[in-house]
């Protein structure tokens, strides 16, 4: 590589320290990044859950205003979906992917780390709205007009969609980055159908990202030419259709939903597996079923819009297509319940997260199919039936699906157990809190409780089970602290994991945990699904077995170095989105002209400087 | 595929499961995702097609013949850009160079012209030959637009020339917003290209382009002939069916 004389500072060298965090390209250290960020903002999205089971608690409340109320639910939704499950779901990819597939870092390491930090900057820009004048306060999804500047001037929304912008160009980033990386990376020998599940999930849930948030991003650019610049898109006024919001939201917001759902599938494909000693049940199904989720939820998308009015004929086809969506999912459950059949089942944490997953994610699914059928909807629609459904998907699917993630893969992350009585603990007490929280809202939702109202009379028949619902919220916040003790208990004298405490399946435990920072001595060879579960059972020598000795490896191991580029260019794209809110002042279009020079000037340091600096003496 | 020649694949030795380089893929993944992103702003562009309440409309500013002229300039940059590569390709650094800096001169052309029609179009003035409208000239009233047909009571207070300054912007209908819009992130993403070519073109002076880092060039094509072909719909679907009845 030729090396070319461009006035570029040093590269960092920082091997300990704040230093190595802050410009780190290590896809491992990238996804404690991730899950570490992610779990804090869950938090703070449950807190903001909290103050809503607080206020509905008991009729009559005025523990917050409904201006605050609003701003709540906004947050609380906007939150979890892009500040939680996504990044958690981002934090498996990035630890995991590169490991499962035997490769020794992402193809792009700096990329990866430019997607952490436009995520922390989109992370910071939704969070400190709270301290700057107002939180955005009109749903997650921000229907406009109601969005528009006419109706809401003030800046929350701004702040919404630079968040939702910077959050969108930082899972674009990481979509493309792993795309490429399971597609190109690959240990010899892992075709396609020998990829683990989370890896096959991960890819489709990649494909989605890549070609559903492009639309997002149009439609929020609109929303901002309008409230910033003075454009028509969504003003009534000048003839603008209220309807097209709605149709590129969910023409993004659909394929979203399964963006959420597919990592967390993946994860359940690889721990039932485990703790049943069999291989999973219908691979190629699966792995079809999860292909033909991600074609089939570009189809579905007006079954959010079934009354505004779109007619018979499209409230038909989307609700058929909505039904059909069912069946590759219904396809997946019996083919987890068929894995579990007649399996040697070890009931460890993990495995405990992973069946009440099926569980609960089993009657989400059926209320799915409920409001799929578009006269039913119509009864549903804006009901607490619907809050009783996503979250028994999201909640009961993604959450619980996560959390088997984390009691799985903690042990290889970090090297010590999580404790398994807490663990225990843990699942029962999310497991009873998220069923007393969520249940209810089905019979709220049938006795008419509308969503998003801030308070309710005492005489409509539903204080008994907004009573149980807060209960089950308190239990659920328990849980949360139970599993922060577990983890903080595990990091300081948690018991050494070794490479495989699970007599797992996967290439990843079949190196050190936590893993070395070049994770494989030698590539492996594969040979086969589950190739290490062949290696362990079979004496198939695919890799060096866990635990072998690393004599003198490193020196000959090239790693991408650190740079500082991933981070100065977010910081650049944080100016500048904050700049843009205030455009109208000479000191905001002061901060967007020069944070986007700073993100220019990053990006091209950046593709003048090679992965590697030449060694001092050239060795080939 | 325009560069379907046999070439190295740069300086990117590594081994990848699909033969195909990493940077390679990574275009066509953000390729695809750009056809999203353009293909939301045509919809919403179709969407809004003649719902405008107020002009200017379409057939009010558009001129085909110069808008016909940019496209041209921008497809020969297309043609340029591919001499280009192929000259690389054969070692030619001195023939890479006439050519890339072609393709950016073409590119930047069609930024001038665009730039030139935006200006245009926010100055676009309503005339009329009142002389003619108060003689009823069939053929004259006739070749009126629909906006131009509402200003025809003004012709009551003027002679010769009604004559008025109705600019469309960013602001003044559905028409406006959407155009600009689409056009302007059009416009973006050829600005980016030309940035793109130009260090190229520089960066070939320090060395740093050789036929066997011949990917970097490949890439900046790839997302050149995107650009170029993003156009062809646009020229088709905002300014011929735009000015064209029966569309």
């Amino acid at each position: 590589m030729t090396t070319l004389a461009l006035p570029l500072p040093k590269r960092p060298v920082h091997p300990t320290g704040v230093w190595s965090w802050l410009t780190t390209v290590d896809h491992k250290r990238i996804g404690i990044l991730y899950g570490v960020t992610a779990i804090i903002l869950f938090l703070t999205g449950g807190v903001e859950a909290l103050y809503m089971r607080v206020q509905l608690a008991r009729p009559g409340q005025e523990i917050v205003s409904p201006e605050v109320y609003n701003q709540l639910f906004t947050m609380h939704g906007t939150t979890m979906i892009f500040l939680a499950i996504m990044p958690m779901g981002a934090a498996f990819f990035n630890f995991l992917i590169p490991l499962q597939i035997g490769a020794r870092d992402v193809a792009f390491p700096r990329l990866n780390a430019f997607s952490y930090w436009t995520f922390l900057a989109g992370a910071i820009m939704l969070k400190f709205s709270w301290l700057m004048g107002g939180a955005p306060n009109s749903g997650w999804f921000g229907y406009a007009p109601i969005t528009g500047v006419a109706y809401n001037p003030g800046h929350g929304i701004d702040f919404w969609i630079m968040s939702l912008q910077l959050l969108g160009i930082a899972s674009l980033a990481a979509a493309f980055n792993f795309i490429v990386t399971i597609l190109n990376m690959r240990a010899p020998g892992m075709s396609l159908m020998r990829m683990p599940l989370f890896t096959w999930m991960t890819l489709i849930t990649s494909f989605l990202l890549v070609l559903a948030f492009p639309v997002i991003t149009v439609a929020l650019i609109e929303l901002m030419l309008d409230r910033l610049f003075g454009a028509n898109f969504f003003v009534t006024r000048a003839g603008a259709n209220p309807l097209l919001w709605q149709h590129l939201f969910w023409v993004f917001g659909h394929p979203e939903v399964y963006i959420l759902i597919l990592p967390a599938m993946g994860i359940i494909s690889e721990v039932l597996p485990t703790f049943s000693k069999k291989p999973l049940f219908g691979y190629p199904v699966v792995v079809l079923s999860g292909v033909i989720i991600g074609f089939m939820g570009w189809m579905v998308w007006s079954h959010h819009m079934f009354t505004v009015g779109l007619g018979p004929v499209a409230n038909s086809v989307f609700a058929l297509t909505t039904m059909a969506i069912a069946v590759p999912t219904g396809v997946k459950i019996f083919n987890w319940i068929a894995t579990m059949w007649k399996g040697s089942i070890d009931v460890k944490t993990p495995m405990l997260f992973a069946v009440g997953f099926i569980a609960t994610f089993i009657i989400g699914g059926l209320s799915g199919v409920m409001h799929a059928s578009a006269p039913s909807d119509a009864q549903q629609q804006d009901t607490y039936f619907i809050v009783a459904h996503l979250h028994y998907v999201l909640f009961g699917g993604s959450i619980f699906a996560l959390m088997a993630g984390i009691y799985y893969w903690f042990p290889k992350i970090t090297g010590r157990l999580l404790d398994e009585r807490v663990g225990k603990l843990n699942f029962w007490i999310m497991f009873v809190g998220f069923n007393l929280t969520f249940f209810p809202m089905h019979f709220l939702g049938l006795d008419g409780m509308p969503r998003r109202i801030y308070t309710y009379d005492a005489d409509m028949g539903w204080n008994l089970w907004n009573a149980v619902a807060s209960a089950g919220a308190g239990l659920i916040a328990v849980s949360m602290l139970v599993f922060v003790a577990n983890v903080v208990r595990s990091l300081m004298k948690g018991e050494e994991a070794g490479a495989d405490p699970w007599d797992a399946r996967t290439l990843e435990w079949s190196i050190p945990s936590p893993p070395p920072e070049y994770n494989f001595e030698q590539i492996p060879t594969v040979h086969g699904r589950d190739a290490f579960w062949a290696q362990k059972r079979q004496g198939v020598r695919t890799v060096a077995v866990a635990g072998g000795s690393y004599n003198g490896g490193e020196h000959s191991i090239h790693m991408p170095q650190p740079s500082y580029w991933p981070l100065v260019a977010p910081i650049g794209l944080l100016m500048a989105a904050y700049g843009l809110i205030y455009v109208s002042s000479i000191f905001g279009l002061a901060a967007a002209v020069l944070g986007g020079a700073i993100a220019m000037v990053s990006v091209y340091a950046w593709s003048f400087e090679p992965v590697n600096d030449p060694p001092e003496t050239s060795e080939h | 595929m325009a560069h379907a020649t046999t070439v190295p694949h740069g300086e990117e030795h590594e081994e990848t499961t699909t033969g195909l380089s990493h940077r390679k893929l990574l275009i066509w993944a953000f390729l695809g995702s750009d056809c999203m992103f353009f293909g939301s702003l045509i919809a919403t562009y179709m969407v809004y097609r003649g719902k405008s309440l107020v002009g200017p409309f379409p057939e009010d500013v558009f001129s085909i013949p110069v808008t016909s002229v940019s496209t041209f300039v921008l497809l020969m940059s297309s043609m340029s850009m591919v001499l280009a590569y192929s000259a690389l390709v054969r070692g030619s650094i001195k023939g890479f160079r006439i050519w890339i800096l072609s393709t950016a001169v073409l590119g930047m052309t069609f930024l001038a012209f665009q730039t030139f029609e935006f200006r245009d179009f926010a100055n676009y003035e309503v005339h009329l030959d009142c002389a003619r409208v108060e003689a009823e000239d069939a053929d004259y009233l006739e070749g009126l637009t629909d906006f131009e047909t509402t200003f025809l009571p003004r012709c009551a207070a003027v002679d010769e020339e009604f004559s008025e300054q109705h600019g469309l912007t960013l602001k003044t209908n559905l028409f406006g917003t959407t155009f600009f819009t689409l056009t302007g992130f059009h416009g973006a993403h050829v600005t980016l290209g030309v940035i793109w070519l130009l260090s190229l073109f520089f960066y070939s002076f320090r060395g740093g382009v050789t036929p066997e880092r011949s990917l970097d060039v490949d890439l900046a094509a790839l997302y050149w002939h995107f650009v170029d072909v993003v156009w062809i719909v646009i020229f088709t679907v905002v300014y011929l069916f735009g000015v064209f009845p029966g569309f």
